[in-house]
């Protein structure tokens, strides 16, 4: 063990904050069994719905002997959130809960997740660590513009950013001038966004005529939905930005539960809180590392609301070996799609089924849709094309302009974003044999 | 006395509405009167045409939305005031106009216009009552 700290020690982007990254194999995986039995022990006392899965099953926590007896448990989904919307999975009582935070769900209700003091505590340990991996340390001036409110986004970067003993600038979202004056101004070296944003602030610092390569600003940490590689080159090629790949969910802890280290190949998993497994998504057996799968996260220390074996519906591959920034948690390779049909738009969860069922509410019947991504300036652009149908038609145009109005409103109540929508012709959106094409993602 | 008005939706598209006017031309219905209600979204054109039920039957065929809506025509002296007298017989009264526009043939002398009242039936009786002429489908539908 000193022999590893020694190593780690020496590497310039070593920060005190980042020993557990690299506790040797061995002792982290003692560590995931010791916690492993504690929470699932609590899980099964306190949840009811886990309690009664677990016996249906004639299965106990003592059955946990060893971290491969976890997949003998059943899985939790997003529809078990739902079903038990708003408190019936937590672990704790209320007074013993200091925080929720909420998001879109695949119905109008949300997905709610609540945290103790100690939860607070992890989650902003993880959020320094990470904070840490991107070479962010006292003295930097971070720039936050992830949403704060419900959305985990905000606050759990905020209280990383705290944490490491950085400035924060708690910006949030939007109000991309106002952003770029501030990071300007204000000397900010890193900034916290979903990387589409990010995207977005480089065209408008360009119209401004704000040269970011004239600025401190050395490091970004993107979040909050999938990006590419062709997007890390443009943003290092329009800036000095290092850009690193932060991984996270609600349901798990929020932002912080993987990130990439400065060797950009793969994300590491903060192991030691979070347990990784690949799944085949069709058969639900465990596959082995460094196959491609559906991870599933167990948090091993979130007490308000433990979530055992959470399908994430993310793809993804656990690779083997060892990566040369010394850290023993394993890496994940960074997520490209989902087994599901979320959609990710500007950091919101959006399911085709949410606008589907709003389309059902307002006009009676469900007409022909489709929904078109695009990407403009950087930002993401999600636009509703609905087909014009005989019960809805009026030779009013204030009625079909009340109508178009009223789904926007209603998509907007229901996933919280605000989408354009687009009244077009009978018989112009393509129909497709077999499964109906919902999406034309034109996103690059 | 009223008079069957057919409306299509129509994208705000160059050549969106050629083809419905084309399918009519290519059946020998005869486009009576036309508007096109347009906003930065789409349009809604509205038709008078020689046989709205033919029409309809056609254009639902082509995939077309149709919406058979009563409308009126009135005759209205064309000189300076003849509008104005028109409309001053309906202030006062709950009837509302939704939408007008004129129809491009004449009848007798006096301009005709094409209303869309929101209570078709409330708007005839107030009309004849003050002696403005209302006049029959026929004189507009076949010329």
């Amino acid at each position: 063990m000193k022999d590893a700290m020694t190593q780690a020690a020496s590497n310039p982007m070593y920060h005190p904050a980042s020993a557990p990254d690299f506790v040797p194999a061995p002792l982290l995986r003692k560590l995931q069994l010791d916690r492993l039995q504690a929470i699932v022990a609590h899980a099964y006392e306190r949840v009811e719905l886990f309690r009664q899965r677990l016996q249906s099953n004639a299965l106990s926590p003592s059955d946990i002997q060893s971290l491969a007896d976890l997949a003998k448990l059943p899985f939790t989904t997003k529809t078990d959130l739902r079903d038990t919307y708003p408190f019936g999975l937590f672990a704790s009582s209320l007074k013993d809960i200091v925080r929720v935070h909420a998001s879109s769900g695949t119905t109008g209700k949300p997905i709610v997740v609540a945290y103790t003091k100690d939860d607070v505590a992890v989650w902003t340990s993880v959020m320094v660590r990470s904070l840490a991996t991107c070479g962010l340390h006292e003295g930097d001036i971070i720039q936050n513009a992830y949403g704060y409110g419900l959305f985990t986004g905000g606050l759990g970067a905020h209280y990383g950013a705290e944490g490491i003993g950085a400035t924060v600038i708690p910006m949030s979202g939007g109000n991309t001038d106002r952003q770029i004056m501030v990071m300007k101004d204000f000397g900010v070296t890193a900034i916290c966004c979903t990387p589409t944003y990010f995207l977005h602030l480089i065209d408008r610092a360009s119209q401004l005529g704000v040269d970011l390569k004239s600025l401190p600003l050395r490091a970004g940490v993107f979040g909050a939905e999938p990006w590419t590689q062709s997007m890390r080159k443009h943003i290092e090629s329009a800036t000095n930005v290092a850009a690193y790949d932060i991984y996270g969910l609600s349901e798990i802890i929020g932002p912080g539960v993987a990130i990439e280290c400065p060797c950009h190949n793969g994300l590491h998993i903060f192991e030691d809180h979070f347990y990784p497994e690949i799944i085949d998504p069709e058969t639900g057996k465990v596959l082995p590392d460094g196959q491609e799968g559906e991870l599933v996260l167990t948090t091993l220390s979130k007490w308000a609301m433990p979530m055992i074996r959470y399908r994430t519906r993310d793809i993804t591959t656990l690779l083997p070996g060892s990566c040369p920034c010394g850290r023993s948690l394993r890496r994940m390779r960074r997520i490209g799609r989902r087994s599901d049909d979320m959609l990710i738009i500007r950091g919101v969860n959006v399911y085709p089924s949410q606008i589907e069922a709003v389309l059902l509410e307002v006009e009676g019947i469900l007409p022909h849709y489709m929904i078109i991504l695009t990407r403009e300036h950087g930002l993401d652009q999600i636009e509703v094309q609905v087909e014009v149908t005989a019960q809805v038609f009026s030779d009013r145009v204030g009625t079909l302009e009340a109508l178009s109005d009223k789904i926007m409103d209603t998509i907007e109540r229901v996933v919280g974003i605000r989408i354009k929508v687009t009244l077009v012709e009978p018989q112009t959106i393509a129909r497709s044999e077999g499964k109906a094409k919902r999406v034309i993602d034109k996103r690059g | 006395m009223k008079i069957q008005q057919l409306s299509i939706f129509a994208e705000n598209k160059p050549g969106h509405i050629a083809g419905p006017c084309r399918l009519l031309a290519e059946k020998g219905v005869d486009i009576r009167a036309l508007a096109l209600a347009d906003t930065q979204k789409f349009g809604i054109l509205r038709l008078i045409v020689s046989d709205p039920a033919k029409a309809t039957k056609l254009l639902e065929a082509a995939g077309f939305v149709v919406k058979a809506t009563e409308v009126l025509a009135i005759a209205v002296a064309d000189q300076p005031g003849g509008l104005a007298q028109v409309l001053g017989a309906l202030e006062g009264t709950a009837v509302n106009i939704e939408y007008m526009y004129a129809f491009p043939f004449g009848h007798e002398g006096k301009a005709v216009l094409i209303f869309r009242f929101d209570d078709s039936d409330g708007a005839i009786k107030i009309l004849q009552a003050k002696g403005v002429p209302v006049l029959a489908g026929d004189v507009i539908l076949k010329g």
